[in-house]
């Protein structure tokens, strides 16, 4: 494997790692929070469908973007209404979530655009095209250090950037301001904050909505900046591996990004090794595709060692003396 | 100690009331506390004591009624506006982050400022303080799980010192102290006291108001029965106003008659979840007609050596049973076949492992004993009919309030759930008797009811082996006391010829030769 091979490779990692890395701290905030969140899937999901339709109707990705982060909003909204207003069950409430989404999608895309549940392919001002850093093409001659810079740092879409300059934002944030302090309380013990004169819910609430914000961002980078479009469960499961890192990262930000990054790392090998040969033996194609999410639960099952959720976790929080 | 008639009371309560649907938690209910004095609130589970002080607090809002503070009318809507007015509270249950710093924990919802780093320099600054002020020691960077629970109740007390409360509250704190770490906690109160600040103390632990209250008051079933002077009143009548009726404090039984050996155990040695030895090579002997009680401060050994006995945990060693080896470990070795064997078991924590706290109460008395020849129809149906007629026999008999088999057990109290516990148990009629803590969270009368049940049933020649964390109990009630620490038994008395002071001493690891 040269040189060139292995910077397309960590590239196309960088790209893919992003909208599980994305998804991951949105869990994150949610989690922390003490508000177990499987519908990050559903939310990203939902996120694309908008993103794509309102950037393919407008020919603007940044209204896109805000269609995508509203939608992923409202369920958000409806994930905090059920588990933090009415007390109900979080899993639930996700997988309600999900399938919400899986099929809203659909069917409002073949309602406005008769493709079969797909939008439109989305060209110039409705995507998110690569952004070039200053001096890209100039440092790209230089042996190593430019085509690192110039193909592997330079070259994405803003959006990969937001998600990367967000993880030392959530450390900042979480180990540094009394929000954080407050954030990481409620997720361990409600009734400390509580106690203390603050607010539980708001606290919650505040956690699910940044949890939107950012699968908004999530599901829109998919739709309008590593694809074209929006397509039927385009999410695949990304929502559920960005949870697995979570648990691997054990809901830490920078663990989070190592995390993601080895996911991704597995689907741009997936993707770009789709046969392997082995002496006359051929691994077939589904075996590649299958083999992140395959190694996920390998990580999960061998390589995390003790992960010890926040401990008010999925637990509807309910006054008592 | 007697407030003048120029300083108003630190708290005034005026016809408070509060009601949960059909229950009336807090009837009319009005209080007055001088400043600077310790007041103890006193009653039985139930009384209405956590209500009205999580009012004061403002978790709840009073249904009618007035607060003033310091004089002022002052209207509670939320904690915030607690500790707004002066008030702190310390909760049974400790509120407190426990993979965080004791500081982290104290600025929490005091941060004073958006950012850490200056509001933690700040707050270790006024810790020290306040450490020096009050006489708390606390290492400021220890994390809350890694600390005691004494160390952990002092943290609560610095958060409301920090908060500038002048009006403490703390509710049943001792419940999870040594009888070492409750003295010094007293001591922590007198200075506070010193210091001008108002110390509410609720409990149901006569011995405590006796010690450490200027004033007392009692309540029952939701109401003030009555406020007195420490210094004029007594155990006896404060028991009386809080029961409503005279009660035996100490358990009125005749002496022992020892007989035959029913439980030998030899060389016990017991690993507990984390393959740390709890039980470290004991030798125990239980006679017949005779209740050995087991001493010793919380987590070391007692609660492993119940569960060895009761057949919830592999052990090694010898155990034998009216002569007869019992298994240890493997097949036989379970809560099943213990109780085929003529044992039964009242363990430690009720609503964890004697209980299903969702389930009737019918369907709890059969637990354990469903191969009952009596509860079966047929071969494959149960009798539920029979269970619940014998649900009804016990209920009276052991006067369970309310006296509905289809109740769950969830919705009776702490006293009328252990006597569905101890009914179940003692009405087995077992050769030995395995009781932990039985009396832990129960009131007063139902506390008096179940050691007459213990006592009664070595009267009829059967083994009792207790074990508790009250030394009261054990000194009341048992025939001998066996005082365990770090896994071993540091040496027997009997209680009419020891007292607190020397079953201390033997509960912290003094060697008992020089007591």
């Amino acid at each position: 494997m040269d040189f060139d091979t292995i910077i397309q490779v960590l590239d196309s990692t960088v790209r893919l790692a992003t909208p599980l890395l994305l998804a991951c701290l949105a869990g994150l905030y949610s989690e922390r929070s003490g508000i177990f969140d499987i519908g990050l899937e559903g939310k990203m999901l939902a996120a694309a469908f908008f993103s794509a339709a309102l950037a393919a109707i407008t020919g603007s990705v940044w209204l896109g973007l805000l269609a995508g982060i509203a939608a992923s909003l409202t369920l958000s909204l409806l994930h905090g209404l059920a588990s933090i207003t009415f007390r109900g069950n979080q899993l639930i409430s996700g997988v309600a979530i999900n399938f919400l989404a899986a099929g809203m999608t659909v069917l409002i895309a073949q309602d406005w655009f008769q493709q079969g549940g797909r939008t439109p392919a989305l060209i110039g001002a409705g995507r998110f095209t690569p952004v070039e850093l200053p001096l890209a093409q100039t440092l790209s001659g230089v042996p190593v250090l430019g085509p690192v810079y110039a193909e592997l740092i330079s070259g994405h879409s803003i959006l990969v950037y937001v998600a990367f300059l967000a993880v030392p934002a959530t450390w900042w944030l979480l180990f540094r301001t009394r929000f954080g302090l407050r954030l990481r309380a409620v997720g361990e013990n409600p009734a400390a904050v509580d106690t203390a004169g603050v607010s539980v819910i708001g606290l919650r609430y505040a956690a699910v909505m940044i949890c939107g914000v950012l699968c908004g961002i999530a599901g829109a980078y998919l739709a309008t900046a590593l694809q074209a479009g929006f397509v039927k469960d385009m999410t695949a499961g990304r929502g559920f591996i960005a949870l697995a890192a979570l648990i691997f990262a054990k809901w830490r930000p920078w663990q989070a990004m190592w995390a993601c990054l080895l996911f991704g790392l597995l689907q741009a090998i997936a993707l770009r090794y789709q046969n392997i040969d082995l002496g006359g033996i051929s691994i077939p194609v589904q075996a590649m595709d299958a083999l992140p999410y395959i190694l996920t639960v390998v990580i999960l099952a061998g390589f995390v060692g003790k992960a010890i959720p926040p401990r008010a976790g999925g637990e509807p929080y309910v006054k008592e003396r | 100690m007697n407030a003048s008639a120029t300083t108003p009371p630190a708290i005034e309560l005026k016809g408070i009331s509060k009601a949960f649907g059909p229950v009336q938690a807090n009837r009319d209910i009005s209080l007055s506390v001088a400043p600077g004095t310790i007041h103890g609130i006193i009653g039985e589970n139930g009384a209405g004591k956590s209500t009205l002080m999580s009012i004061l607090y403002g978790f709840y809002r009073a249904d009618a009624g007035e607060i003033w503070i310091n004089g002022q009318r002052t209207e509670i809507h939320d904690s915030q506006d607690a500790i707004a007015a002066g008030i702190g509270m310390v909760f049974q249950h400790f509120k407190l982050v426990e993979n965080f710093t004791v500081l982290e924990n104290i600025i929490l919802g005091a941060e004073g400022g958006g950012l850490l780093r200056p509001s933690l320099a700040r707050a270790r600054r006024t810790l020290e303080e306040l450490s020096r002020e009050y006489g708390l020691d606390v290492d400021p960077d220890a994390l809350i799980e890694e600390i005691g629970v004494g160390m952990q109740q002092r943290v609560e007390i610095l958060k409301s010192l920090y908060r500038h409360a002048d009006i403490l509250i703390l509710d049943e704190p001792t419940g999870v102290l040594t009888p070492a770490e409750a003295d010094q906690l007293f001591r922590i109160l007198r200075r506070l006291r010193e210091e001008g600040k108002t110390i509410i103390l609720i409990t149901h632990k006569l011995r405590e108001i006796m010690d450490v209250t200027d004033t007392v008051s009692v309540m029952r079933r939701g109401q003030m029965t009555a406020t007195v002077r420490t210094a004029e009143t007594n155990p006896e009548q404060l028991a009386e106003l809080m029961v409503g009726r005279k009660v035996l404090l100490r358990v009125d039984k005749a002496p022992a008659r020892p007989g035959r050996p029913v439980l030998e155990i030899e060389g016990l040695r017991v690993r507990d979840d984390k393959g740390v030895e709890r039980v470290k090579g004991i030798d125990l002997t239980v006679r017949a007609g005779e209740i050995l009680g087991i001493a010793g401060v919380a987590g070391n050994g007692q609660s492993e050596l119940l569960e060895v006995l009761g057949g919830m945990r592999p052990g090694a060693g010898t155990i034998r049973l009216n002569g007869a080896a019992l298994p240890l470990h493997g097949r036989g070795a379970d809560g099943q076949a213990r109780r085929a064997a003529g044992i039964a078991h009242v363990p430690e924590d009720r609503q964890r492992e004697g209980l299903i706290m969702e389930f009737h109460a019918w369907e709890n008395v059969a637990f354990g004993y469903h191969h009952d020849p009596a509860y079966q129809r047929n071969a494959l149906l149960m009798d539920n009919a029979a269970i619940r007629a014998d649900t009804e026999r016990k209920i009276e008999k052991f006067d369970i309030r309310p006296a509905d088999p289809w109740l769950s057990a969830r919705n009776f109290s702490g006293g009328n759930q252990q006597k569905i516990v101890v009914a179940r148990e003692i009405e087995r009629n077992p050769d030995l008797l395995l009781v932990g803590q039985p009396t832990r969270g129960v009131d007063i009368g139902a506390i008096e009811f179940i050691h007459k049940q213990i006592v009664a049933l070595r009267d009829a020649g059967r083994a009792v082996l207790l074990v508790s964390v009250e030394l009261e109990e054990i000194l009341s009630l048992a025939d001998r006391i066996a005082v365990m620490f770090d896994g071993r038994i540091m040496g027997e008395r009997l209680p009419q010829e020891t007292d607190e002071k020397e079953l201390g001493l033997l509960m912290a690891g003094m060697s008992g030769e020089a007591a």
